[in-house]
This record gives structure tokens, C-alpha cells and sequence, in this order.
């Protein structure tokens, strides 16, 4: 099935390095009938805000879109756990003849009264776009009956794709840390702590980066949105600088706490140790150098060579082994690409579902020529050019999973079902551990030779 | 986890759900499609939709789940998505190859009103390709009733009665079990000696062997031929009234085949009820492969009946499952104290029985009373199991919760299972079946009894 791939309209999302000229096509939809590993904008907006341990989450339609994205992000907390239940309004045929608003603003109100929130997020679905439900009325009115918060997120499905999703949750983000007093706004970016954008603690990788600036003396405000509170998000302009990891969700945010709150903000990122060591001076520098980059020259310098040697370690086992990267955002693929080149591993095959052209660019600066560039793969372009390129390990989310072990090959889940933090040194260690037991375990001895008992 | 999940009911009457046992009509309808020979599931609506589906599949499976979506846009939602999915079947075609495509509708393409045959019509579909569909609005029903839609379709599109006389052969619709279930379903039919079409039937499909390569249609599922010759089965024996009775009932309308409706066959009364069934049909003795296996299970049963005696036990999930393995359950001589499904309780297109009234059928004959409810969520499971504590919680993964909340030993069977492998090849069904069950359910009360157990009374012999 590999050699039909050339869907009409698909040879301007793939490109090889070195070959063409790299004008990528990205951000564009899908094509019709494509066997897509993409999600909807309902996806972009849940994943993004789901975190925020002590909020309602409340999905407005039928049952499905609550029942799939419960407690499937893997976000720890050190509070509330409200958010990993699943609520929804599950819509029913009636509901969508007559219109849904009573039952929303009775379920709000079941919901508060059962679990006291201070504040509610209902999610709009592809279903309530059409119907029409005012959205923004019902939570007005609830917050005034409560006394709570209730925001409306506009996530109808079909209205663009994931990358729509990540603009709405930040649309509802920021309505949310907009301070409610004149008392409040005067303190805007006058604290001397940081937000951390991007991180939504998946194995508590922010809690790492979090105790990582502690020790260099930087106090994080609040997390955008692993772990966060409704009461830490409240304060969230207060900071004095915004770092971003995954800009693919957050970089909208950033410039609209920056436009309005005069935050600046700075990419960072703490995949890798290269990566995170000069984030870490970075923010540092940001932050006012001094005793700030000596506590993080010494922290790099401990941490360094507390875990180069177990890298290097590794590195001698998997030298020369060849990965293909399939991710969601290209900020990750960015760092996935260095963080292989630390152990001595390839990229011979890079994509992602939602990268903007900026982050194709680098990445195109980044591998080596040859290398495949693809935008929202289909699983007969991953079959196809991890054959071609002779990837022994792939990198992607759930979906993915299976179609690398089918081929026999390797796989790291750097999505939401991954069991170990990724971030910072000990995520660095977690990684190199991680790649080396899924591409060395003797597993793949029987696949190579199984299944053929007349050969 | 739960503990903000309150011991005292007050009265919901918004119709909201918190944390539902049943998901949406698509994804049993693509479930459903993946047991078709040769079938790519199509899903008309937003690309999250088709992404969900194969997401979850693909969890509970571990095996590659194929399916491809219409890709909706602001633009289709407003004018109809009948260029998305013309121009979605075109490409399939071109690309992926297909044998056949089945287009199953969303919440937002039932809403819209795109009338899926007028535009199949229109479709440009290639000599010998076939597109076919079912609608499955997702605000109705669960994703039970989508596996049974599509299942329905299946007859309704392809089913023919072209046959003088009925053959020597017996439709078996097996319903939303796992394939390690439908392998055991056929394998009593093959000891039967009963020629059978299975459908739909995706063993060989989601739980295909490593080879090295990924196959996008693999060698499973129903034949087009299979389907289209269903017509001409004397007998139709539809297993679960929820998930397979509609496509029964449609071919004994169409084709004239009789139809009966059995219990999935979980638990020793009910594949008796399959048993005897395929032995009416086809006049043949039941050899002593199965005799022996029977008899063995019975010698467990008997060999095991202390563990069981008088445990009370919380059974939740999809409606055919959890009757069967209630009234299994009571079998073994334990007591269903609460016993819960998603889906609304009315079985689809049938006139008779429900949910509720099946299982106070089957706890009522043991002198039981049970707390029954369709259409329930785990939030409501939660606040009975809170009143009335149970010994053991069975049901899919979304019981973990409940099961840690209130420290009960918890079995995993039903869909989706996303934390535990290997569940999909094995089978609940079936005399085997019921062994694989009563190995886990005592596995599951004795290993509690151990890590409770005081040194003292810490015991070898069990």
C-alpha cells in the first residue's frame, strides 16, 4: 500500500532535506478522506486546559467527546483532583431540537453544588456550534448565581483543527488571569517570579523544572497548566517573565500576556541536556544574572556530571541507531532532533501534526540531509519512509504506537501515555534509558525471526 | 480520587452525566466496520471524531485501528458536507485501496442532515468498490447502539435471500466483544459441526500477529460474499439482544431467515443457550469436546463455590455483557447488589424485556434483590457501592477509581480495558470463557484474602 500514497495534493506536506527546496505546506487542514493522526479543535482546547486540577471541566454535547478525553492526559497534581473526573452535559435528541442551555445551566448548577468549585469550564462541541447555544449567556448567568467563575470555551470541532483548539483555550486563559481589581492589575509583572508556559506536568515534569529554578532562585508564579489552581492562575499576571516550552500551544498566550501586561516572554525548552542547560541560563540572564547564573552554573555543573556518564553510557550502546520523530508540535521534534544527537542516534524521519512553518525551518536547518520532513503524516507515509530511511525506532502518541511495533520496530510515547518525566537531567537519563530498552530488548529477536515456523 | 463522591443521593435532574459508563453511537459503528473483510470505517464529521475513535480502539486493542474521516471544515457545517465526503471516497480509493468503505454519520452530520445515500449516489466509486453507511447520531443511544447499527446496515445493504431453500448454514452476530470472544464463538460452532457466517467478525483484524509488516487490511473479517449469502441461513442466532437483535430481526424481515435471540454467551447457562440452539438447528449430538469442557467447568464451579458463596458484587458496563456475566454471577452463587449500564435501557427495535427487567429476571430467581439501572453513570455506581458496600467490582477500566476509592478487588471485563493487556485474545465467552472469569474473579477475592490476611491466619492451602 506504500508505493499509493501520492494523494493528490499530498506532495506539498512532505520534503526531504537537501532535495527540494523547503516550502513545506503546514497548518492547512487535512484532506478529505485522509487517514489523519490529527484531533479537532474540541482536542486542542481540552488538552491544553484540562490540568487545572481544581476546575469543573464540563463538555456541552453528546456523550462521546467527555468520554474520550477523560483522564487520558497523564498531568499530575499536588492538590484537587477534580479535574480527573469527566463531566458532561450528554445531549440527546431532544436537546438538540430544543436547544441546550437549560440542561447546561442546570448541570452547572448540579455540579457546583456537589463539588464547590470556584470555577467551571464548558466546553463547546462540534454539536453546539451548529445548534447554537449562547454559550457566553449561560455561564454569565451561572457566575452570577454562584458567585464562581464560568468560563465558555469556544471548541466546536469542526471550526479548524487542533492548533484552533490551543488559540481557545488560550482565549480562555486569558479571560482568566485577568486581574478582577485595580489593586490586582497594579501589581502586574511586578513580582519577581516567572509563569511557566507549555508544561502540563505529564509524569510531574514541571514539579522537576520547578525545583530546578528554586535552586537557581527563581520562583515560578504558576504553570500554564500543569498543576495549576484556579487561585494561582488568578495571579498569574503578576510574573515578571513568561518561559514557554510548547509554543505550538501557548505562543498565543505569551503575546497576549505580553500586549497587555507588558510580559515579556522567552522560549525555552528542557528536553535534552543541552537544551535545558541553556534554557536554564537563559532565564537566569533574564531574570538578572549575578548570584542567579552562578546558582545555575553550578547546578548545570552538578546535574551534568551527575548524569553525562549514565548519557554516555548509553551513547555507546546506541551510537549509529537511526530514529523517526512524529509528534505533535514542532517545538518537541525541535528538541527530540538534539536530544537524539546526544546519544548518538539519527533522525532520519521528522513530522508533527500542528508545527508552524518557523518550526519547520529549523528543523530543516537542523537534520542532516536526507532526512524526510513531513506535515500531518498518514500511516502509509510513516510505513513508508520509516522502511525507506531504515528508522529503528519511532517516536509518536497513541495511534502510533502499534503501527511501530507491527513494522518491528522501537517506540517512545512522548505524548500522554508516558510513564516517565522527559524533562531536564533526570528527564535526559529517563529518555536515554527508555530509548535503550525499547530499541535493545531481546523482544525484537523472536520478531525478526517469528512468525514463519515453515521458513 | 473520588472522595468528593457524596454517600447521600440528591436527585439529578439535569441529565448531565459525571463519569459515564458509555461512550458515543460512531465508535461501535467503526468497530463494527473493522469486521468487514476488505472495509476502511469512514467517519463523516470532524476530524476529532474519526481521531477519538481509533485513539480509544486503539488502546484497548494494541493493534493498529485504520479509519478514515471527512475532515469537516466551518464551511462543510454550513453547506453540507456532501463535497467532503464525495471528495473523502474518491480519495480512499485512490489511496489506501479499500475493498469496501463504510461511512457511518457524527452528531454534527446528523444535525446538519446530509443525506448519506443521496450523496453515496453521486460518489465517484470505482468498478467493483462498494461504499455503504449507517447512521449513528451520537446524541442517541451509546456506542452499543452504533455496533448494532452498523451491523444492521450490513444486512440491509448487502444481505439477499437468492437461494430456492435456506441452507445448511447459521448467521452468528456475535455483538461489541473482543475477537478472542468471536475465535471462541466460532470454535464452538466449528465443534458443532454447524456451518456458520459470523458477522461482523473482527478477529484477524484487531488482533493480528507481528510479522514485520503493517498490513492496512488484514486477512480478518466477514466476506462481502459471507454477507451477501447470510440470506440463505436457515437460522440466525443474534447473541445479545442490545448489540445484535436489530440486524437479525432486519434479515429475518428481508430474507426470511428466523431469527432468536440469545444472551451473550457468558457464563455456563447461556452458551448452554447456544449450544442447544446450534443442536436444534442442525440435528446434530454435541460432541464430547464440548461435553468435556462443560463438565469441567462444572468441576471447577464445584471445586470453587466456597470462594464465592454469598459475595456481594457490583457489575457495571455494556448491557449484553453485564446481563451475562450477572446472571453468571448468581451461577456461582454470588449476589449482583448493583448492577449498571450506560446505555439507555430499552433494547433498540425490541419490543420486549429491558435491561432493568432482564436482570431482576435473573437475580430474582435466585431470591435476589438488585439495584438496577440503564442509562446510569459510575458517579451513581459509586454512591451505591458507598451505601452498600460490595466484595468484588467488575466492569471496563473506568471501575479502577471506584475500586481504589473504596479499596474493593476489582476484575477487568468489557470495553474499553486501556490499563491491562492481552485481554482482547482471550475469551469471557464460552465454557472456556467462564473458566477464564472464575480464574479471575477468585484470583482477584483470594489475593485481597492474602494481603489482608493477619501472619496468623495467613493460609497455603486456599
Amino acid at each position: 500500500m506504500a508505493q499509493a500514497l501520492a494523494i493528490d495534493g499530498r506532495q506539498d506536506f512532505i520534503t526531504t532535506k537537501g532535495r527540494q527546496i523547503s516550502r513545506l505546506k503546514c497548518d492547512d487542514d487535512s484532506i478529505a478522506g485522509a487517514v489523519s493522526q490529527r484531533a479537532c479543535v474540541y482536542c486542542g482546547a481540552r488538552v491544553v486546559l484540562n490540568p487545572i486540577t481544581d476546575a469543573i471541566h464540563l463538555v456541552h454535547g453528546p456523550i462521546g467527546c467527555a468520554s474520550y478525553t477523560w483522564d487520558i492526559r497523564g498531568s499530575l497534581t499536588s492538590g484537587a483532583d477534580l479535574y480527573r473526573n469527566s463531566f458532561s452535559t450528554d445531549l440527546k435528541e431532544r436537546d438538540i431540537i430544543f436547544g441546550g442551555e437549560k440542561k447546561l445551566a442546570a448541570a452547572i448548577d448540579e455540579l457546583v453544588a456537589k463539588y464547590s468549585p470556584k470555577l467551571v469550564f464548558i466546553y463547546s462541541t462540534c454539536i453546539v456550534g451548529v445548534i447554537g447555544d449562547d454559550l457566553e449567556a449561560v455561564a454569565k448567568a451561572a457566575a452570577n448565581r454562584h458567585g464562581i467563575e464560568v468560563i465558555p470555551v469556544q471548541s466546536s470541532g469542526f471550526a479548524g483543527n487542533k492548533a484552533a483548539g490551543y488559540r481557545a483555550a488560550c482565549d480562555a486563559l486569558f479571560r482568566l488571569t485577568a486581574p478582577a481589581t485595580p489593586a490586582e492589575a497594579a501589581l502586574a509583572g511586578k513580582d519577581r517570579s516567572i509563569n511557566y508556559l507549555g508544561d502540563f506536568n505529564l509524569a510531574g515534569e514541571a514539579w522537576i523544572i520547578r525545583d530546578y529554578l528554586a535552586q537557581i532562585g527563581v520562583d515560578v508564579n504558576v504553570v500554564f497548566t500543569g498543576d495549576a489552581s484556579y487561585g494561582e492562575l488568578k495571579k498569574a499576571t503578576r510574573a515578571r517573565l513568561n518561559i514557554m516550552q510548547c509554543a505550538g500551544s501557548m505562543a498565543y498566550l505569551a503575546s497576549q500576556l505580553e500586549e497587555t501586561y507588558g510580559i515579556p516572554y522567552m522560549r525555552v525548552s528542557f528536553l535534552g541536556l543541552a537544551d535545558t542547560a541553556d534554557s536554564l541560563r537563559r532565564i537566569a540572564a533574564a531574570m538578572g544574572g549575578g548570584d542567579l547564573s552562578r546558582r545555575a552554573e553550578e547546578l548545570i555543573a552538578r546535574e551534568t556530571a551527575a548524569v553525562q556518564p549514565v548519557i554516555d553510557s548509553y551513547r555507546a550502546k546506541l551510537a549509529g541507531k537511526k530514529a523517526a520523530v512524529y509528534v505533535g508540535g514542532g517545538f518537541k521534534a525541535i528538541s527530540l532532533i538534539k536530544q537524539f544527537r546526544e546519544l548518538g542516534i539519527e533522525v532520519v524521519m521528522v513530522g508533527t501534526q500542528t508545527g508552524r512553518k518557523d518550526e519547520y525551518e529549523t528543523i530543516d536547518s537542523l537534520v542532516a540531509d536526507g532526512t524526510v520532513i513531513l506535515d500531518d503524516a498518514n500511516p502509509a507515509e510513516l510505513e513508508k519512509f520509516m522502511a525507506e530511511k531504515g528508522a529503528d525506532l519511532l517516536v509518536g502518541g497513541v495511534k502510533e504506537r502499534p503501527l511501530a511495533y507491527k513494522l518491528g520496530r522501537a517506540f517512545i510515547d512522548h505524548n500522554h501515555d508516558r510513564k516517565h518525566p522527559l524533562s531536564g537531567f533526570a528527564g535526559a537519563v529517563n529518555f536515554a534509558a527508555e530509548v535503550y530498552s525499547t530499541l535493545c530488548s531481546p523482544v525484537w529477536r523472536q520478531a525478526k525471526t517469528g512468525g514463519d515456523l515453515n521458513g | 480520587m473520588l472522595d468528593a463522591t457524596p454517600k447521600e443521593f440528591n436527585e439529578r435532574t439535569s441529565g448531565g452525566m459525571i463519569n459515564p459508563a458509555k461512550t458515543c453511537q460512531p465508535i461501535g459503528a467503526m468497530y463494527a466496520a473493522l469486521g468487514v473483510h476488505g472495509c476502511l470505517p469512514h467517519s463523516h464529521g470532524s476530524q476529532g471524531c474519526c481521531s477519538f475513535h481509533r485513539m480509544h480502539l486503539t488502546r484497548h486493542f494494541r493493534d493498529p485501528v485504520m479509519a478514515s474521516t471527512s475532515s469537516f471544515t466551518e464551511g462543510a457545517s454550513v453547506f453540507g458536507g456532501g463535497a467532503n465526503l464525495k471528495t473523502a471516497i474518491k480519495n480512499i480509493f485512490q489511496i489506501y485501496n479499500p475493498e469496501i468503505i463504510a461511512v457511518h454519520t457524527t452528531c454534527l452530520t446528523e444535525t446538519i442532515g446530509d443525506d448519506i445515500p443521496s450523496i453515496i449516489k453521486e460518489a465517484d466509486i470505482p468498478e467493483g468498490k462498494v461504499v455503504f453507511h449507517a447512521n449513528t447520531p451520537s446524541y442517541q443511544g451509546s456506542h452499543i447502539t452504533g455496533f448494532s447499527n452498523m451491523t444492521k446496515a450490513m444486512v440491509g445493504y448487502f444481505a439477499e435471500a437468492s437461494a430456492a431453500i435456506k441452507k445448511e448454514q447459521v448467521n452468528l452476530i456475535p455483538g461489541f466483544v473482543n475477537p478472542g470472544d468471536m475465535r471462541e464463538i466460532k470454535r464452538i460452532a466449528h465443534l458443532m459441526g454447524a456451518p456458520f457466517i459470523m458477522f461482523p467478525d473482527t478477529s484477524g483484524v484487531v488482533d493480528t500477529p507481528m510479522t514485520g509488516e503493517f498490513v492496512m487490511f488484514p486477512k480478518g473479517g466477514t466476506t462481502l460474499g459471507e454477507l451477501g449469502d447470510s440470506g440463505n441461513s436457515k437460522l440466525t442466532v443474534a447473541l445479545g439482544r442490545f448489540a445484535s437483535s436489530d440486524a437479525a430481526e432486519a434479515l429475518a424481515k428481508k430474507c426470511k431467515v428466523p431469527a432468536v435471540t440469545l444472551k451473550t454467551p457468558i457464563g455456563i447457562k447461556a452458551t448452554d443457550a447456544l449450544v442447544m440452539a446450534l443442536r436444534r438447528a442442525f440435528v446434530r449430538e454435541v460432541p464430547w469436546e464440548l461435553e468435556e469442557e462443560r463438565g469441567q467447568l462444572v468441576d471447577i464451579m464445584t471445586d470453587t463455590h466456597f470462594h464465592f458463596h454469598g459475595k456481594k458484587v457490583a457489575i457495571f458496563g455494556d448491557p449484553d455483557i453485564v446481563t451475562g456475566l450477572a446472571e453468571f454471577a448468581v451461577s456461582l452463587g454470588m449476589a449482583p447488589v448493583h448492577v449498571l449500564t450506560g446505555t439507555p435501557g430499552g433494547a433498540i427495535g425490541s419490543d420486549v424485556g429491558s435491561f432493568e427487567e432482564d436482570i431482576a429476571a435473573i437475580v430474582g430467581q435466585a431470591g435476589l434483590k438488585a439495584n438496577i439501572k440503564a442509562g446510569g453513570d459510575l458517579f451513581t455506581l459509586h454512591q451505591l457501592i458507598k451505601n452498600e458496600p460490595v466484595d468484588l467490582l467488575i466492569g471496563n477500566t473506568y471501575g479502577k477509581y471506584i475500586a481504589r476509592a473504596e479499596d474493593v478487588p476489582f476484575v477487568r471485563v468489557g470495553f474499553p480495558i486501556l490499563d491491562r493487556s492481552v485481554h482482547s485474545y482471550l475469551p469471557v465467552v464460552g465454557y472456556r470463557g467462564a473458566m477464564r472469569l472464575i480464574e479471575m474473579i477468585a484470583g482477584a477475592l483470594l489475593d485481597r484474602q492474602d494481603r489482608d490476611a493477619a501472619d496468623e491466619d495467613f493460609e497455603l492451602v486456599m
